[in-house]
């Protein structure tokens, strides 16, 4: 069978307008250009391009072998994509949607997090599985949940978010270079959204994966959020301005490892801190968070750390949404109670 | 060497694996339709002609049906289809965030709803509008779970009609624990006795969770009728992708017997549900049936086939109508005239337009459900976290913040 023809998707400039969806898919293509052993996986991934079209275009681009419409089961998926990593593959394994991955919690839990220690660092497994994840979709159960504080807290897996186009470009490229699994989270309400369409720069040198970001600085109070929840603490702050709050804005990117430093160094000139996130509070990310804060900045803060999240329920039928959602009323309202303590 | 039915690896002794293992892929589509045209696997008892058709094995199971049945088969198939269609246009229209169509899996539907009894326990998938109707359900409990103001209003106790699953195949594994419920309370070995029907596609036979519901049921003979509507595709994933082998034969492999049906044949899907269902009463489950049909519309309103299957498909199976054979049929024998047709047209458009006007009088969903049920003993610590929240929308709705 002759070799697929591979159309370079180099433009002439290196700098391109693209949503978060087209950058993924441009950060995934340019991965497997650089690198033959990287494979694409899931359900509906090829021809059509995944539900999301995220993948759109590469099956036909890379062939068969390269990005596979495989059966139907997140176990088989993200089970052979470790036989395939321990074959010297790179597979990328995309989750239709955050709900869903629950069928392949035991591959990823037992194996995926576990071969490299089990085998005294012998066997890599540098997988990426990719979540779209988070709510405001208007969606039926199951495609709204963010689960990924069950990931976090298990040791041996990595954990990110991308909140913006340009982080998912580089992100995605990062990820399925690192040589550990990661869980690549994705804000699956903005994969498509014209205000999140952004100038990226192919030939510009990315930070580093695992490490936040201040994405807005202030000084009244810290808001760290992280995937869809950035959006809302920075449109938060911009409302707050009006109100002569400047509030400094920590996108943490990185979930697991979490790198606090910025955070630390944030709540230490602001006192105060209000973590966002969509997922509910209960012995999570934002519970992590908390913890560490009042354990390293505990002299500096002036209010407790405040969390603006979803509820400890499963999450609602869509038109209840908007209220389980963490929005800008909610985090001003937290803000307002830091400052008001 | 290898016919359109022969394109995995041979048994053995009966020829050299090395080419018979290497199917091309027309050969593997070949082979998982080559029953389509009416092969000698498909139990098929109405023709897409609506000619009945002999079947010395499954007849006996639909000997009772009368005239007055099959008309009343179709009005089912008819308004199931229009309530579809509302459903679809109701999305369309943006009074529903979603619609999951069920056309063209109307007699699949029909024929094992109606085979059903009351004692009966069933578990859906989140395609089987048609088995809800059969159940008593009005379509209009369904709606709420694609308005997203519920996730489905009926009494699944009392209806015994489970809540529909989304997550591929988990319910197969509770309608298995289900059935063996069934059987350790004595409530098998007879003409009497009770079974549980569960639903899921083709797609979902991929799935651990429904494998595992094989062996369970099996090695427990639970009276469970494993229903599986083979409507060819999971998405955008045709049934090549998911196996290599007729799905119903797959269930020789688990020890219990397997059956393809015609699944546009409303009368074929009765007969094979009864059939498959008395075995379970007697205690000779599990059964599997296989409906070959086809999904005639988009996966839900959010997919566009286009983009991966051919409109010529389409047309195929146009011509296999579930509903219209079984028309054609009752005008050939003289059982329905003009006026019945008419009236369950009219019928239809009625359903129809009392399921639009429930969808727009649909009250939003009040905030504090959002914490209802989610134990059945109290948690503090949520009802905490509900008061506190509806305190604050309580303060925010009436300030001006
Ligand atoms: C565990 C899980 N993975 C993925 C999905 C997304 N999904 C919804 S329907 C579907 C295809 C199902 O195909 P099939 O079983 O043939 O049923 P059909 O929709 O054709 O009735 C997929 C992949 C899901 N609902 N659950
Ligand atoms: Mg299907």
């Amino acid at each position: 069978m002759a070799a697929p023809v591979i159309n370079k998707s180099t433009p002439a400039s290196s700098v391109q307008s693209l949503t978060l969806g087209k950058a993924l898919n441009l950060g995934l293509r340019t991965a497997m250009e650089a690198d033959p052993k990287v494979i694409v996986m899931g359900e509906d991934v090829g021809k059509l391009g995944g539900v999301f079209r995220i993948t759109d275009g590469l099956q036909k681009d890379f062939g068969e072998h390269r990005v596979l419409d495989t059966p139907l089961a997140e176990s088989g998926i993200i089970g052979t994509a470790v036989g395939l990593a321990v074959r010297g593959f790179r597979p990328v394994c995309e989750i239709q949607f955050d709900g869903f991955i629950f069928p392949g919690f035991d591959q990823i839990v037992s194996q995926v997090a576990k071969l490299h220690m089990r085998t005294q660092g012998r066997v890599k497994v540098p997988l990426v599985i990719r979540v779209p994840f988070g709510g405001g979709i208007g969606a039926v159960e199951h495609h709204s949940e963010s689960p990924e504080s069950y990931f976090a807290h298990t040791a041996g897996l990595k954990v990110v978010a991308c909140s913006n186009a340009v982080d998912a470009y580089w992100m995605i490229q990062q990820a399925i270079q690192c040589d550990d699994p990661v869980l690549f989270f994705e804000p699956k309400r903005y994969y498509h959204s014209g205000f999140m369409k952004a100038e990226i720069d192919t030939e510009a040198t990315p930070e580093p994966l695992f490490a936040s970001r201040v994405v807005r600085q202030g000084s009244t109070a810290t808001l760290v959020a992280y995937g869809p929840s950035v959006k809302v603490a920075l449109d938060a702050a911009t409302a707050a301005e009006e109100d002569g709050h400047s509030l400094e804005v920590i996108d943490l990117r990185a979930l697991s490892p979490l790198d606090l430093a910025p955070v630390f160094e944030s709540v230490r000139r602001t006192g105060r801190l209000v973590v966002v996130s969509e997922a509910p509070s209960e012995a999570s990310l934002t519970s992590e968070i908390a913890a560490r804060v009042q354990q390293e900045c505990f002299y500096s803060l002036e209010a407790p750390v405040l969390r603006v999240t979803g509820f400890d329920t499963p999450y609602p039928p869509a038109k209840l949404e908007e209220e389980f959602l963490p929005d800008l009323d909610r985090v001003l309202d937290a803000v307002d109670r830091s400052l008001a303590w | 060497m290898s016919s359109p039915e022969q394109w995995t690896h041979p048994e053995p002794r009966e020829g050299p694996a090395a080419t018979a293992a290497a199917p091309t892929s027309e050969q593997v589509i070949a082979g998982l339709r080559a029953t389509s045209e009416g092969g000698p696997e498909l139990v098929q008892l109405l023709t897409p002609e609506g000619e009945r058709v002999e079947n010395p094995e499954f007849d006996r199971y639909v000997a009772d049906v009368t005239a007055d049945d099959l008309r009343s088969l179709y009005r089912d198939m008819v308004l199931v289809r229009r309530a579809d269609r509302e459903g679809n246009a109701l999305q369309r229209q943006g009074q529903l965030g979603i619609w999951v169509p069920l056309l063209g899996q109307e007699a699949a539907q029909v024929g094992a709803g109606r085979a059903l009894r009351d004692t009966d326990m069933v578990f859906p998938s989140y395609r089987e509008h048609g088995v809800a109707w059969c159940r008593g359900i009005s379509p209009k409990d369904i709606l709420g779970i694609f308005r997203g103001t519920d996730h489905g209003s009926w009494d699944s106790t009392a209806k015994r009609f489970h809540p529909y699953t989304i997550v591929i195949g988990n319910q197969v594994l509770n309608a298995a624990g289900y059935a063996m419920g069934q059987r350790f309370e004595g409530k098998v070995g007879d003409a009497d006795g009770e079974a549980t029907m569960v639903f899921f596609g083709d797609g979902a036979t991929s799935q651990g969770d429904v494998h595992e519901g094989f062996v369970w049921a099996a090695v427990y003979d639970a009276p469970l009728v494993f229903f599986c509507q083979n409507n060819q595709w999971a998405i955008s994933e045709p049934t090549e992708r998911q196996s290599r082998l007729p799905l119903y034969q797959r269930a020789r492999g688990y020890g219990f017997p397997g059956v393809r049906v015609d699944g546009n044949d409303v009368l074929a899907s009765l007969a094979v549900s009864r059939w498959a269902l008395d075995e379970c009463r007697h205690g000779n489950g599990p059964v599997l049936i296989e409906a070959f049909t086809y999904r005639m519309d988009a996966h839900t309103t959010t997919d566009d086939p286009t983009r991966y299957r051919h409109s010529d498909e389409l047309e195929a199976w146009k011509l296999k109508d579930p509903i219209e054979r079984v028309r054609v049929n009752l005008v050939r024998h003289g059982h329905a005239d003009q006026d019945f047709f008419d009236s369950v047209q009219a019928e239809a458009d009625e359903l129809a337009a009392d399921l639009r006007d429930f969808c727009f009088s649909m009250p939003q969903p009040p905030t504090s459900q959002i914490f209802d049920h989610v134990y059945a003993e109290a948690s503090p610590v949520l009802d905490a976290q509900r008061d506190a929240f509806l305190a604050y929308h309580a303060d925010f709705a009436g300030g001006e913040h």
